[in-house]
């Protein structure tokens, strides 16, 4: 199942929030990020690929290392008020769209 | 990323279009406008009136995740089978009053079909808060409503 990555999904987690929050201030490298959270390397890498997907963060290559840092683009994104309101339609309407072919599929 | 669904809200306008293009034929999307137990599925609410005539009252009542109960209601003014809808809608103990809404369905396909659902409210500032209500609510029930979505496509 392939979950389609979206910045509302993206910022839905708090570890992710924290993420975000902490690379607004200035870019980081992955094992800098980790050294913040109890949680194992590998789930906050894990984290980190759904937002760089996502485009809520970059990544930029610096000499060998490779640092992560907010794409304020994406960021306005959330800002826009609308959008969470066109999401709640379009759940709703892609519900509308799920049950309906079923239901003609019993016909 | 296509948007299936556009919102049109102009800045300073007491109104917004919704517009949705739908995989279904015609009959089918207007069918999940009027069948109580199918309507009762995709808005996530429970039907207690849904009289699809002029003149007709509806009555929906949701629950919240803390198990408040919301009531929604309105009166149908026109009802023109696979084509219009013409109805009030209301969230009851809610200080925003009454909208008025025009659903227009059309054929598209044979396989595809068309919603513009036209809502116009009281002012300007009262469309402007109910723009924002599911902003306010907070991500973490967008993400539910996602969640609930794609268990169910499973």
């Amino acid at each position: 199942m392939n979950l389609r990555r979206d910045v509302f999904q993206a910022i839905a987690d708090p570890t992710r929030r924290a993420i975000l929050l902490l690379v607004a201030s200035q870019s980081m490298t992955a094992g800098a990020i980790a050294a913040n959270f109890d949680t194992s390397r590998p789930t906050v890498s894990k984290h980190l690929q759904i937002l760089t997907e996502c485009e809520l963060l970059k990544q930029e290559q610096n000499g060998r290392e490779m640092y992560y840092h907010l794409n304020p683009n994406k960021m306005k994104e959330i800002a826009d008020f609308i959008e969470p309101f066109r999401k709640m339609w379009d759940d709703r309407f892609n519900k509308l769209e799920t049950i309906m072919k079923k239901y003609k599929s019993k016909e | 990323m296509e948007l299936k669904t556009k919102i049109d809200a102009i800045e300073g306008k007491q109104e917004i279009v919704i517009t949705r293009e739908f995989e279904l034929p015609l009959e089918l999307l207007f069918k999940a406008y009027i069948e109580p137990e199918i309507v009762e599925q995709w808005m996530g609410t429970k039907v207690l009136k849904l009289e699809n005539k002029r003149h007709g009252g509806w009555q929906f009542e949701t629950l919240d995740p803390k198990g408040n109960k919301h009531g929604f209601s309105g009166v149908i003014h026109e009802f023109i089978p696979n084509e219009k809808i013409t109805r009030t809608f209301e969230m009851e103990n809610a200080p925003f009053g009454p909208q008025l809404e025009f659903l227009e369905f059309e054929k598209l396909t044979a396989d595809t079909s068309k919603l513009r659902m036209q809502v116009v409210y009281r002012s300007v500032s009262i469309r402007d808060q109910i723009l924002q209500l599911p902003f306010a609510q907070g991500i973490n029930m967008a993400h539910n409503r996602l969640q609930e979505i794609v268990n169910k496509l499973k």
